[in-house]
């Protein structure tokens, strides 16, 4: 059975590769119109085939997971959710490596958790690649950006299926890179460029100290397997340790306070992209990790009051910066960092199951609403919110999906979203963390705030007069014409798809729903959205975010941490470099020039004594000869 | 099968004086250089196909013959896991710069002599790594600086003079250093037997001279390898030698300081190596630090992939300052992937310097990806490969390095390693920042935005101002910089560069010294275990751990 997890790792894998060597392949050279249609072509089929073939794979590979007869007993304390729902489980070991240390082992293994995980990857992916089909078309880059979706995706499974942190560790910085080189796709404008070593430059950072934390749990566990440092016995101090350094990493790929900043920038690649990426995939692998390794987090108190606090803080403040953006693509990122701050709030509440569900339902409502906004995009020819308006009417297919998608963001009965979040919160308010008010406090704040910037963005895309203007097409996006009428097929079908979870998936949880809870949420969400609302029918060409008032210019710029940041590290990083250089050039290597001066001058006084003048010599005799007898005398 | 080894080091002997016959047909000095050292790759594989993998920590395939009986000087050559990668690569590298210099004849003319040089260089490189006596591996150390300051010298840049000078004093005076450490090795214990050496673990040599020893020993290999501040001739000889010269610097060079750490300097004194490792740690991470912010803020392309040098070797030495299996584990490795990657932007870097006519970042302007797709692509990849992203070769040597700070041996202080691995990570990411900046800064943007230089606007303030005061523009670069942009296709593969107007990407000569870099960056990424098996018994047997069974 392990063969076949392999086999869904590496079937995107091999697509990256043949739509990186193959796509051209043999007309490589020249660039004409017709090449680049026929490479786009066939990079379309490298891409979309075989992740096709790996989503049959892991559908079957879930169905016989349900079929399977539990084992034994579940791997560690904790696991008999997973175990209960998707009980089978695999898992095989390709080749141990030793280090002269702690051994790597290269291991694939999958389990309830990764095989839920693994099916939103590729749905998403291959949606994500359908639609491309249409979005970039007459991209004469396209076989690059399919082929380095394809490894996208391969990396993401590989996090997701791996037996062993530091095989772990390799999907989880190849995804970096994959995120780098697709948000810098339109890598001519020099602002693409920027956000795309970003996003790089800040998720590195996390990852050194998750790497530090995959070494603290290695070494105390004696193994890198996933199996056998969660059944290892760990002190707490040491549990505690590395959990908070795993924390940095799982900031920065879920872009959490206070590694958040590169999200909102990475919006400068290709929608798809943020929908792939930056919204159902890369960032759901944090929250992924810490349901991995629960039972290491509850081992750590500390760490998880730490993330309740760091997700209290992030939820509310990327749902107050969501309501001030003007950007479409901006409002529905920093959703995401709020939404999945949600997510890390089930966590520290002590609900892996919540957080899991929510990130599910998310992955799919926020993919929806983002190849939606791709599809408005597309039709208008700019993000902005202010360019947009009364699209309901142009756009019914695209409308309708996104009302679907803001219902799910809003918790709207029967969205998806309704039910995961309700279970976010139940699990919050019955959490015994000290945490706990506060993060309950805020929770109940975002849900209305949420309502409102969702009811926001829908209004104002959707309703009021008709702003569309033909923009001129600024190269180099490729994705700004307007046409008058909805996108290509290619892009609608994938949008109708995911459509359908995003508004049946909650119903997975029916059972467990908190009906009290669920209508106090409810209720708060209706006001926020209603507040929104009687805003924008006063005027409704205005923004209803003059409702912010005067806090409305700090909340754009998402709390001036941006600048705060450049000030802080970025500029001063910069000066001491150049510093560096200097006093590489004048002391370090000035010490070598003045030692090669010095040598030359006192070269130049021992030539003294070789110039032939027999003075010097007799004088140089005398003195010496004095100097020996005062020395024997004085000695003697 | 021991001739093999004699065979290694014969046939560019061989190659290189047949050279000075005066029959010798000019036209045919590059095929002849790759067909020489192509044997002597074929001899290194044969090598390693003979090689006894299940017993990599035992010297194999020996010869031991006196040479000097008054010195006790023998002619001792062996190989086990440790040198073993370093001899392939040294041969690889080698061919591929033979290959490389077919495409591209040396600006400074002479090729014969070039070829001549290289192949003597071939066999000291290739000495240094077989030599199994001390004073043996010093002569074959020696050997390899008299070529590559005639390659900077004669085929340099525009300050190679004095960039050769500095060098070779520079390595001279750490050589001498590192005589003085190896005679008081020998006057110690009255063998120069490196595997002899090796198997008493340092007895014999009291606590204070193995002290004494090391430093000699190391400010000598450090000198080479670089350390930090000891790294100032570096990016001079970098930035002024040829692409072959850069590469077989780069490449193989600097690998024989950090050789010898893993073959003397602590197998021979493992106290001296205790005792000093806290200071070797730390002069390692500052190196890392300090390589990678002064990267950030290089200008000159070659000037910067030398200070990358400066920083990816303090990884190495992190590795060796652990003491610990795992640590070695991680500066050999570091050392090959090093060799491999850096070797790759070299030729790449060479590439570009030929096409635009300068390195300088300011004056390659942007757009790189549009004008030359290829080109800008491999560069790309040579950088994420260099920056230590997993799945390519880079990252297990810088991993495993802080692996081992992690926990270092017993004996030396946990929290001051912890420290140096905190130091390490951080400099992982500057790393990552500079390659970034700098591909963000060449292969992004648009390629109009190059800065123009040359007739046409060498008068206007504008380059002043650009390149500040006081700063010459090179007459070479006239006219090359701005190219037609937006209708440059690729000229058939195997033209030459034209001078002017569009730029032709990648050529077939181009790809088969680069594509063999690339396919090895990649299989040891993906397959560490390639090299960690090897290594690893070697490692295991120099710290006296489970012999060589590994």
């Amino acid at each position: 059975m392990i063969s076949v997890v392999v086999l869904i790792v590496l079937l995107p894998f091999a697509a990256a590769v043949a739509g990186l060597l193959g796509s051209r392949w043999p007309r490589g050279g020249s660039r004409t119109k017709e090449n680049d249609r026929a490479a786009a072509r066939r990079a379309a089929w490298f891409a979309i085939a075989p992740i096709t073939a790996a989503l049959l794979l892991t559908l079957w590979l879930a169905s016989w997971s349900a079929r399977a007869l539990p084992r034994g007993s579940a791997s560690y304390p904790g696991a008999e959710f997973w175990a209960g729902l998707l009980p089978g489980s695999t898992e095989g070991t390709l080749t141990m490596v030793e280090t002269g240390s702690v051994p790597i082992s290269f291991t694939l293994r999958a389990d309830g958790l990764s095989i839920l995980i693994g099916v939103l990857v590729v749905v998403v992916a291959l949606a994500v690649q359908v639609y491309s089909v249409g979005y970039m078309r007459d991209d004469p880059r396209h076989p690059s950006y399919s082929a380095f979706i394809s490894l996208f995706t391969s990396a993401m499974l590989l996090v997701v299926y791996a037996g062993d942190l530091i095989v772990l560790y390799a999907g989880w910085e190849i995804m970096g890179l994959c995120s780098y080189l697709l948000i810098g796709h339109w890598w001519e404008d020099r602002a693409n460029s920027r956000a795309a070593v970003k996003a790089f430059l800040v998720t590195r950072l996390g990852d050194v100290g998750f790497l530090f934390g995959i070494f603290t749990l290695g070494f105390a566990a004696g193994s890198f397997r996933i199996d056998d440092v969660l059944s290892a016995d760990i002190p707490r101090g040491t549990l505690i340790t590395a959990t908070m350094l795993l924390l940095a990493g799982v900031a920065g790929k879920s872009a959490q306070v206070p590694l958040q900043t590169w999200l909102p920038d990475a919006m400068a690649g290709p929608t798809p992209i943020s929908a792939l990426i930056h919204a159902a995939t890369m960032v759901a692998a944090g929250i992924f990790i810490v349901a991995r390794l629960y039972p290491a987090f509850l081992g750590a108190q500390p760490t998880l009051d730490v993330l309740a606090v760091v997700a209290a803080i992030g939820m509310l403040g990327a749902a107050l910066a969501a309501l001030a953006q003007d950007d479409l693509k901006r409002v529905l990122a920093y959703s995401t960092i709020s939404q999945l701050a949600y997510m890390a709030a089930g966590l520290a509440a002590g609900s892996d199951k919540a957080a899991i569900f929510h990130l599910l339902t998310h992955g799919a409502f926020k993919a929806l609403l983002f190849l939606g906004a791709g599809a408005v995009i597309h039709h208008v020819g700019s993000n902005l919110m202010t360019h947009m308006g009364g699209l309901r009417t142009s756009v019914p297919i695209t409308f309708a999906a996104m009302t679907v998608g803001f219902a799910a963001l809003m918790g709207l009965p029967p969205a998806s979203g309704f039910f995961s979040k309700d279970a976010v919160i139940a699990a919050i308010e019955h959490s015994h963390s000290p945490a706990q008010p506060f993060l309950y406090g805020a929770a109940l704040l975002t849900v209305g705030v949420t309502g409102a910037y969702a009811m926001r963005a829908w209004l104002r895309t959707f309703f009021g007069p008709a702003r569309v203007e033909a923009l001129p097409e600024p190269p180099p996006g490729t994705a700004h014409v307007f046409d008058g009428r909805e996108a290509p097929r290619s892009m609608l079908w994938p949008i109708g798809v995911l459509a359908v979870p995003a508004l049946l998936l909650g119903f997975a949880g029916v059972t467990e729903v908190d009906w009290g809870s669920a209508l106090v949420s409810l209720i708060v969400a209706l006001l926020g959205a209603g507040v929104v609302y009687a805003f924008w029918r006063g005027a409704p060409h205005q923004d209803p975010a003059r409702m912010l008032g005067p806090f409305r210019t700090a909340c754009e710029r998402a709390f001036y941490v941006d600048e705060a940041y450049r000030a802080v590290f970025a500029r001063p990083v910069l000066r001491l470099a150049r510093g560096v250089v200097r006093t590489d050039g004048q002391v370090v290597d000035g010490a070598v020039r003045g030692a090669g001066r010095l040598t030359m001058s006192l070269s130049g006084f021992v030539r003294l004594a070789q110039k032939g003048n027999a003075q010097l010599y007799v004088t140089g005799l005398l003195a010496g000869l004095l100097l020996i007898t005062v020395a024997a005398v004085v000695l003697g | 099968m021991s001739w093999l080894l004699l065979a290694l080091l014969a046939v560019p002997l061989a190659g290189a004086a047949s050279l000075t016959a005066p029959t010798f047909r000019e036209r045919a000095v590059s095929l002849y250089g790759i067909a020489v050292s192509a044997a002597t790759f074929v001899l290194a594989v044969v090598v390693a196909a003979v090689f006894d993998y299940g017993d990599a920590g035992r010297m194999q395939l020996q010869t031991d013959w006196s040479w000097i009986p008054g010195l006790d000087l023998r002619f001792h050559l062996g190989v086990d896991g440790i040198s073993l990668p370093l001899v392939v690569l040294t041969a690889l590298l080698s061919l591929l710069c033979f290959v490389h210099l077919a495409g591209h004849p040396p600006g400074g003319g002479r090729l014969r002599a070039l070829v001549f040089t290289l192949l003597v260089l071939e066999v000291g490189m290739i000495g240094t790594f077989l030599a199994l006596d001390l004073l043996l591996f010093f002569v074959f150390f020696e050997v390899v600086l008299i070529p590559m300051y005639f390659v900077i010298a004669i085929w340099g840049g525009r300050d190679r003079r004095a960039a050769a000078v500095k060098f070779i004093l520079y390595t001279l005076l750490g050589s001498a250093v590192l005589l003085l450490g190896l005679l008081v090795i020998w006057t110690q214990t009255g063998t120069l037997d490196m595997v002899e050496l090796t198997a008493r673990h340092g007895a014999g040599i009291a606590r204070s001279v193995q002290i004494v020893a090391f430093l000699a020993v190391g400010i000598g290999l450090a000198v080479k390898t670089p350390m930090w501040p000891l790294h100032t001739w570096l990016p001079d000889a970098h930035t002024e030698a040829p692409t072959v010269g850069s590469v077989l610097l780069a490449g193989v060079l600097l690998k024989m300081g950090s050789y010898g750490f893993a073959r003397i300097a602590i197998p021979i004194l493992p106290e001296g190596a205790a005792a000093l490792a806290p200071w070797l740690g730390a002069l390692a991470v500052v190196g890392i630090i300090y390589g990678s912010l002064a990267c950030l803020a290089q200008r000159d392309l070659k000037r910067m992939i030398a200070y990358s040098s400066v920083g990816h070797m303090g990884f190495v030495l992190l590795g060796f300052a652990t003491l610990t299996p795992v640590g070695m584990n991680a500066a050999l490795f570091g050392n090959i992937a090093h060799g491999l990657i850096t070797g790759l932007l070299f030729f790449v870097a060479g590439g570009i310097k030929e096409r635009y006519g300068t390195a300088d970042m300011v004056r390659l302007g942007g757009g790189m990806l549009r004008r030359l797709p290829y080109i800008g692509s491999l560069l790309t990849f040579a950088c994420v490969a260099s920056l230590g992203l997993p799945g390519l070769a880079g990252f297990w040597g810088e991993m495993l390095a802080l692996l081992g700070a992690f926990r270092p041996a017993a004996g030396l202080s946990r929290p001051l390693f912890l420290v140096f691995m905190a130091v390490g990570g951080i400099g992982t990411v500057l790393t990552a920042a500079y390659f970034l900046v700098m591909l963000s800064r060449v292969t992004h943007g648009r390629a109009r935005e190059t800065v123009p230089v040359g007739p046409a606007l060498a008068s206007s303030e504008e380059v002043r101002v650009v390149l500040g005061p006081g700063e010459p523009v090179e007459p070479d670069a006239t006219g090359t910089a701005v190219a037609d942009v937006e209708d440059s296709g690729p000229a058939p593969s195997g033209a030459r560069p034209p001078r002017a107007g569009r730029l032709a990407d990648v050529t077939a000569g181009e790809l088969a010294a680069w594509v063999p870099l690339v396919a090895l960056t990649i299989l040891f990424g993906v397959w560490p275990k390639a090299l960690l098996a090897l290594t690893g018994p070697a490692v295991q047997a120099i710290f006296g751990l489970g012999g060589g069974a590994g």
